[in-house]
Parts: C-alpha cells; sequence; structure tokens
C-alpha cells in the first residue's frame, strides 16, 4: 500500500503511464484507508515509544508530537490535537534522524574533479543525482540527512550539499533548506597519488601545503583587489574599474571571509597541526577533520581549536595513513573534548550507521547517549544543522527513526523513518517501502 | 593469568620480520615497526602445559544447546569436558577461571580471507592477492605466500576469529588454492592447518579482460572466453592425466618386463593441481551471483563432476529454489553487497534467511582481512533479516568447519574437539559485545594487537 500525495504526483510522475499508476494506487489507498503510514501532512503523535533524544536522556513510555513537520513536543505526556495522525510505536525505539556527516552518494560518479588540484568553484549540487537509489537504502537504515562532498583527489575541492533523504521527491525539495555552506579540503596520500602520479605538483606533502598556501594567497590578493575597487566606489570614483569575477578565487575569498565551513579530508596528526597552522595564517576555521583516523594522538590540539571530527568506527589500514587507526579514535578523542561524528563514506555503511556508532560503546566505553549523538547531534554539528536536527528537541524538525529494536545493537532495523513529520520509508510495505515513491516511476 | 604467549616487542620472544621490512620502502612504515614489532606468530608451546577450566560462563556449544552455568575443560589442546557446572569433573591441578557472566563460545571460523597476504591495502609491496598475468592459475598456493607475522592476525583473533580460509583475491577465474589456518601458533607451519584444501573457481564476469575499450582487450573478454578458457583446461588437465596413467602402464609393464623404462611425460604444474579437483578429492569453492552465471558456473562444474560449494550467490533471488536444488553448502553474501537498483533495500541482507528456509546449508564470510573482525557483525545482521540465531551462529562454526572437512576437531565445544575457546562479555553477535578471552588449543591468547599497543601509548 503506497501512497500519492499530489506534489510527488506532480513532480514524479512523468509518463501518463506512471501518472495512471500512481493515480490507481492513490484511489486503492484511499478505499483501504488509513494505516499506520498514511500521509501525517506534518502533524502527528508517536505514542507509546522509548524516545532516545540524544541530549537528555531516555524516555520511556514516551511521546513525540509533532506540528508543521516539527517536534512541537516530547515527554511522558504531550498535548496533542485530537486530529493529528497517531503512529503507536509499540513500546520500540525511537531516535533522531541519522546524520551522514560524510558521504558521496547521489553524484553519479562525478565526485572528484581531478584535474587540477585546487577546484574550490565545483558545486555539488551540479552532481546530484536525486534518484539515486543509494539515497533511499541509506533512507532504509535510518538516514534522513547526509553531506555530500567532493572527493578527495584535490587539496581544495568543491562545495558540498546538504540532503534530506525524501526519496521521491523532486531534486530541490530533497536539499535541506538554508543548510550552511561547506567546503571540502583534502591533503595526503590522494592529492599527492593524483597529481604525483602525473608528475604534477604536487607529489609530495610539502607540494600539497604550497599548493593550498598559494591559492589562499591569490584569493587575498582578490580580496584585496576587489576592497580596493569598491572602496573607489564607495569614495565616488566614477572611473573605478571592477576588477574580473573568478568563480575559483571568489570560492576561495568565502574560505577567508568565513563564509564557507572547511571540511578536511586528513589522516595523519602532524597533518591536523599544519593544517591549523594553515588556518591561522589565512584567518579561516576547520569546522572538522573528515576520517581522522590519528585524532587520538592529539586530541587536545583539536578540542582547543573547536574542531570536530567525522571518523570511521574501525576502518584501517587500507592506506600508509590508515595504519596508525585504531577503534578506540573515536572515545579517546572525545574524552579529551573533541566533537565526535561516526560516519561512513561509503555507500554501504551508511546503511547501518547505527552498528558503527554501537562500536565506540564496546571500543572504549562509549555511553548510549555518547555513542547516538555521534551519528545525530554532533554529525549535524559538523555539517551546521544541530539548531535544527540532530536530536529529539521541541523546535527541532521532526526527522525520526522508530527501530524494530535496540538500535545500538547488530539487530535494530528502522521500521519506518520520517523527516519533517511524514513517514518516507515504511518497513511494512510492500515492494520499496516508499511512500513518496512508485517503482517504474 | 599470566600469558604464555610473547606478543609485544618488550616481550618479544619471537621473531622479527625483516621480510616486511624490506617489502617496504616506506620510512614511515619502517619507523612504526621500529617502534613496535607486533606478531600473529604466538611462541605456542607444543602443547597445553596445564589444564584450564571455565567456569560460571554461559556456554552456547552450538552442536548441544546453551548451558547456563556451564563448565568448560581444556586440556592438552583440546576440550576434555563440557556440561553444567556439578556434572563435569575438574582435574586437581587445573587453572580455573571464573567466567560467571560471562559468554563462552566455540572459535569462530571465516571462510574466506586474504589474512597473511595483505597489510596495507593500497601499497603494492605489501600484497600478494592474486597473480593477474593468467586466469588459469591453480599452481598458485596461498600457504606460500601467507605471512605468519601480518600484523592482521591479532587483531582479527582478539575478537574471536581463531579458524580462516585464506583465498586468493578473486581477480581470476582459478587464481589458486586456498589454506586453513589457525590464527595463532609458532610458525606459518603451524598456523596453516591444511594447505591447499580448497580452490576457488570465480564466474562473476569481473574476471573478464575487457576493460578500456575493444583495442586494451586480451583474451578472455567475456563470459564466453571464460567459460571456454576453464573448459579447455579441465579437458587439458584429463588428457594429462591419461598421459601420466598411460606412462605409469608402461612403466609397470617395463619393469615387468625388465625392460628400460619409457620416458616420463614433461610435468605441467598447473594441470597437476587441478588433477585432485577433477578426481573430487578437493572442494571446488564456485562463485558466481547472477543467475544466469551461477547456472553457467555449476553445468561446467557438473561437466567435470567437480565437488563444489558455492560462493556469493549474491544476486540470485530469482533462483534461489534451483540453488536449494543443488543440496550445496552456500558461503552468502557479503550481505552487505548492494542490492540492484529496482530491488528492496534487504534483498541481500535477508538471502541467507532465504536460503536457510529452502534447506540450504548456510556459512558466512568476512571476505576481507583488515575486517575479519567483524565477522560475527554480519551473522548478527543476517538474524536481524531473518535468519534463526543459532543458524546464524553455525554459519560461522559448524557449518564451515563441516564444509572444510574439520568438524571433527573444530566449530562447537564438544569433549574432544581442538580448545579454541572464546569468552566474551555477551552475544557473540551482538556488536557492542567484548571478547574478553581466546585460547586458541587451550592456550590463553594476549589480548593485544600493534592498536592496542597504539592505544596504550597515546591514552597515558
Amino acid at each position: 500500500m503506497r501512497h500519492c500525495f499530489l506534489r510527488s504526483l506532480s513532480v514524479r510522475c512523468h509518463s501518463k503511464i506512471a501518472t495512471t499508476v500512481c493515480a490507481l494506487a492513490c484511489l486503492a489507498t484511499a478505499a483501504v484507508g488509513q494505516v499506520s503510514s498514511a500521509p501525517t501532512r506534518g502533524d502527528v503523535v508517536i505514542k507509546n515509544a522509548i524516545v532516545m533524544t540524544a541530549t537528555h536522556g531516555n524516555i520511556k513510555n514516551g511521546s513525540i508530537y509533532i506540528k508543521d513537520g516539527k517536534i512541537a513536543a516530547v515527554g511522558e505526556n504531550v498535548n496533542a490535537p485530537a486530529g493529528a495522525a497517531v503512529i503507536d510505536a509499540g513500546g520500540k525505539y525511537v531516535t533522531p534522524g541519522i546524520v551522514d556527516s560524510h558521504s558521496h552518494i547521489a553524484l553519479d560518479d562525478d565526485v572528484n574533479e581531478a584535474t587540477s588540484p585546487i577546484t574550490p568553484q565545483m558545486m555539488m549540487k551540479d552532481a546530484f543525482d536525486y534518484q539515486d537509489k543509494a539515497i533511499y537504502r541509506a533512507l532504509a537504515g535510518g538516514v534522513t540527512t547526509s553531506l555530500l562532498l567532493h572527493g578527495s583527489a584535490n587539496m581544495i575541492g568543491g562545495q558540498a550539499i546538504v540532503i534530506k533523504h525524501k526519496y521521491g521527491l523532486s531534486r530541490d525539495e530533497m536539499l535541506f533548506p538554508n543548510a550552511p555552506r561547506s567546503i571540502k579540503f583534502a591533503s595526503g596520500e590522494n592529492p599527492k597519488r593524483v597529481y604525483g602520479g602525473r608528475d604534477q605538483l604536487p607529489s609530495t606533502r610539502m607540494g600539497n601545503f604550497a599548493v593550498q598556501r598559494e591559492a589562499l594567497v591569490q584569493a587575498q590578493d582578490y580580496m584585496r583587489e576587489w576592497d580596493a575597487y569598491n572602496e573607489k566606489v564607495k569614495r565616488g570614483d566614477k572611473d573605478a574599474s571592477a576588477p574580473k569575477h573568478d568563480l575559483k578565487l571568489e570560492a576561495l575569498a568565502d574560505v577567508l571571509r568565513g563564509k564557507l565551513m572547511v571540511q578536511i579530508h586528513c589522516y595523519r596528526a602532524d597533518e591536523f597541526l599544519t593544517e591549523i597552522a594553515m588556518a591561522k595564517e589565512f584567518g579561516y576555521k576547520i569546522r572538522a577533520f573528515h576520517h581522522a583516523l590519528e585524532a587520538y594522538k592529539v586530541p587536545e590540539e583539536l578540542a582547543a581549536e573547536n574542531i570536530g571530527i567525522a571518523t570511521f568506527a574501525d576502518w584501517w589500514g587500507y592506506k600508509q595513513e590508515a595504519w596508525d587507526a585504531i577503534p578506540w579514535n573515536a572515545v579517546l578523542a572525545m574524552r579529551k573534548g573533541v566533537r565526535v561524528a561516526i560516519k561512513s563514506d561509503s555507500e554501504d555503511y551508511t546503511r547501518r550507521l547505527n552498528q558503527e556508532a554501537a562500536k565506540t560503546i564496546r571500543y572504549g566505553g562509549a555511553t548510549e547517549e555518547e555513542a547516538l549523538k555521534m551519528i545525530t547531534l554532533n554529525a549535524a554539528w559538523i555539517v551546521g544543522v544541530d539548531d535544527r536536527v540532530g536530536s529529539i528537541d521541541v523546535g527541532k524538525d521532526a526527522d525520526l527513526v522508530i527501530w524494530n529494536g535496540y538500535p545500538l545493537s547488530t539487530y535494530g532495523v528502522p521500521e519506518k523513518v520520517l523527516i519533517d513529520g511524514e513517514v518516507y520509508f515504511d518497513r511494512s510495505l510492500p515492494g520499496l517501502g516508499m511512500t513518496h515513491y512508485q517503482e517504474g516511476q | 593469568m599470566k600469558s604464555q604467549f610473547s606478543v609485544l616487542g618488550s616481550q618479544f620472544s619471537g621473531r622479527v620480520s625483516g621480510v616486511r621490512s624490506q617489502v617496504s620502502g616506506k620510512g614511515r612504515f619502517l619507523a612504526s615497526l621500529g617502534m613496535t614489532i607486533v606478531l600473529g606468530v604466538c611462541t605456542l608451546a607444543a602443547a597445553q602445559d596445564k589444564p584450564v577450566v571455565l567456569k560460571g560462563g554461559k556456554l552456547l556449544t552450538v552442536t548441544h544447546g546453551v548451558i547456563e552455568n556451564g563448565v568448560v575443560v581444556m586440556q592438552g589442546g583440546k576440550i576434555t569436558a563440557v556440561g553444567a557446572a556439578g556434572s563435569v569433573s575438574v582435574p586437581g591441578d587445573s587453572q580455573v577461571v571464573d567466567v560467571t557472566g560471562m559468554t563462552v563460545y566455540p572459535g569462530l571460523i571465516d571462510s574466506e580471507t586474504n589474512l597473511g597476504l595483505t597489510e596495507i591495502s593500497a601499497e603494492a609491496m605489501t600484497n600478494d592477492l592474486v597473480e593477474m598475468s593468467d586466469e588459469i592459475m591453480p599452481h598458485m598456493h596461498t600457504s606460500e605466500a601467507f605471512h605468519a607475522e601480518s600484523t592482521l592476525i591479532p587483531v582479527a583473533r582478539m575478537n574471536g576469529i581463531t579458524n580462516a580460509i585464506v583465498a586468493p583475491a578473486s581477480g581470476d577465474t582459478l587464481p589458486g588454492q586456498d589454506s586453513f589456518i589457525q590464527l595463532a601458533g609458532a610458525s606459518a607451519t603451524e598456523m596453516l592447518l591444511i594447505r591447499d584444501n580448497a580452490m576457488p573457481l570465480n564466474f562473476t564476469g569481473d574476471e573478464r579482460r575487457n576493460k578500456g575499450g575493444f583495442d586494451k582487450r586480451k583474451f578472455p573478454s567475456t563470459r564466453m572466453g571464460l567459460a571456454s578458457q576453464l573448459r579447455q583446461s579441465f579437458l587439458d588437465a584429463q588428457d594429462y592425466k591419461s598421459k601420466w596413467t598411460d606412462f605409469d602402464r608402461k612403466k609397470a609393464d617395463a619393469t615387468r618386463d625388465k625392460k628400460p623404462e619409457p620416458l616420463a611425460p614433461k610435468r605441467d604444474l598447473k594441470l597437476e593441481a587441478l588433477l585432485p579437483y577433477l578426481e573430487g578429492k578437493k572442494t571446488i569453492v564456485l562463485a558466481a551471483n547472477s543467475p544466469s552465471d551461477l547456472e553457467t558456473a555449476v553445468n561446467l562444474a557438473n561437466e567435470f563432476k567437480l565437488k563444489f560449494v558455492l560462493n556469493h550467490v549474491s544476486h540470485s533471488q530469482p533462483v534461489l529454489d534451483y540453488v536449494a536444488s543443488l543440496k550445496v553448502p552456500v558461503i552468502v553474501g557479503p550481505i552487505y553487497e548492494a542490492p540492484k537498483d529496482d530491488e528492496r533495500y534487504d534483498t541481500v541482507y535477508s538471502l541467507p534467511a532465504q536460503l536457510y528456509k529452502r534447506g540450504v546449508k548456510i556459512v558466512l564470510a568476512s571476505y576481507s582481512a583488515h575486517s575479519v573482525r567483524n565477522l560475527p557483525d554480519q551473522a548478527g545482521y543476517a538474524t536481524a533479516f531473518g535468519l534463526p540465531y543459532d543458524e546464524a551462529l553455525k554459519a560461522i562454526t559448524i557449518n564451515p568447519a563441516e564444509v572444510w572437512g574439520v568438524a571433527d576437531r573444530l566449530g562447537s565445544l564438544d569433549a574432544g574437539k581442538t580448545a579454541n575457546v572464546v569468552v566474551a562479555n555477551g552475544d557473540p553477535l551482538d556488536v557492542k559485545t567484548d571478547v574478553k578471552r581466546v585460547f586458541i588449543q587451550g592456550r590463553e591468547v594476549p589480548m593485544t594487537s600493534r592498536q592496542v599497543w597504539l592505544r596504550d601509548q597515546y591514552s597515558k
């Protein structure tokens, strides 16, 4: 049983045949009546749940009242209007939707513009393949928000997009509204290998950082030219001629202006320190180190700069700079004050990030809430949307997962996934289990 | 309990791997080696010198159910008794270990790994995974590349994986022969329990030499090419066998007639390696994913009367009844293989359950080297998608022991079997569970690895 909404009909049913199929499905649904995955239109009460809030513990026999797609109340008792749709969680666990703070899905393999080590003008939005089924498979694993990043071939890659996994909706409807902009930097082996392999600069870590510094110096020059011009205009100089617009330098200028959050692919402890020094040299902030497998070696230095890490639970040994990876990294860094997220960087692992987070309970003794935060609130902070998603708190987007078992284990599997208060995935449905998408669409 | 093994550099009493220093030209790698030398090899004494008794634990015997508050006695490297507290007599000189609150289960068996064939995936000189120069390489023996001192082995062992198949990577149709190993021992010789115990035959389409456009293609660039090449190889092996049978007969005649011995045929290592498989003495691990590849591969195997088990079958959902009708065990997955775009998200996750329902014996494998330690997670996840718990546990214990012909020695907590026993703080298939003790041949393995050493160095 699936449901067609007007907007999904209009944007997703492209052919006449598909429209007919969708319309028929809608009729069938109407005839059968309301089921648990019926459209909520963003007003819904989830009751009889163990609510894992990620910020203020678990609420047994908890309820969540969602109004207009936002969490309006959470607690043992909530005051909800009689007309709100009801989802009985059957005593099961509800968590915030999972946030994957490092993903490359839905980019149709256009992850790396590996033709120059400095490509900040690349916009991942231009490659966003919103029909990629990887978005659905992640959704079915409880992921509701992902940061889609440029790859790590370049020292400075492109600008990321933040998506909500509203599979079945249009491209623009899947973009996280007003999410802050992020840019991908990289360091270490990947740029070295890509360009060194072509006998180009950079082929060493010295080369890597020289290329990065040179680009940032050019951006400073560019900003000075524009500042001078704007100053002239301000003074009323009619003869002032505008400098050339340069997309690449404009993007880098936004880094220097603090308008782009800097997300750096970086493995080694020494490179964290060099990147931090470079950021200070040019006056920008680093939001997070990604992969960050050696964070446990210099956690105080990262904590002091308020730099988060988006790391793997236990990947290691796949390359030289991953040789010192240890599964205790996340918890050791967290205990020293680093904000830690567990991310996937993988079409595969993004489908079960709950298990990856649970590994931190085993490796280092993270508490349940600490582990949960690593795939929700902390990840949301790295993406810059922690004021909107990542926990079950009043005022936040109602991005929620109802699990069939304890989520921080091997066994917990999402039963329903809600985004902005609407069900997008329901495991009990036949076929793909989606509410906003028709097969063959 | 004092460890019987020396694993870290400071306690180190074994050997230093000069080999790895030579293969790696990386300064940093050498520096890290200089800091700590952690060996897969344990200085495992020839025999367990004192009986060890684990008492108070919850025993997952695999073959005869769960025993709460149970006792396991290990003596001379073997399990000598398993039972409920009070029902088992404990030898007087035993070292008794209280494992109350813990779960005790047999060492896990990973049915496809690259352990000992790789250290750092991206560093070519640390990899001995597969010869890609030809597709028919049955004379490659993983036992001859197996690096007993691999840093990866203690990492896997610490999570309770005590035995594994070491297979070549899957680039060729016939990439070489597997080894069945134990993840501790004084040397490669001790760790390689069975050499050449089985041989992969891969027919997934990935073995085609068709990359890079028509001008770059080499034979076999199609499945027709792969199949014809395999068929020719087995025919050649049959001919080779006849030639030698013929020679043996002529030689016997000559001896009888006191005539000069006839000239022996030239030995051909490739064809020689195929003979035990053609004769059905050893197992072919037949890998395919899609229904069409599966059927082609099975037909080929049947044409030559090969004894086989199936591997992967990750996208054979439409023909699971056919798979079941073959009445052979299936190494499934990995279940993390992505479904096809038109398939439901859990199509591959639920494959073990779907096969089990049809009466197929299920085996699971990590298909990994660095992530061998996560083998039990996969079994657990298969239960989340319908495989009964006991079957999931069997899929990494007794079922592989049966498939690899070692069920008399491994795969369950039963008296008479090798004392490969794991003690954990909970359900072995749950990702949160921490393994606390591992016994291999009755000797406690130190719960340490290069990763533990790094953790301890940086968390002082």
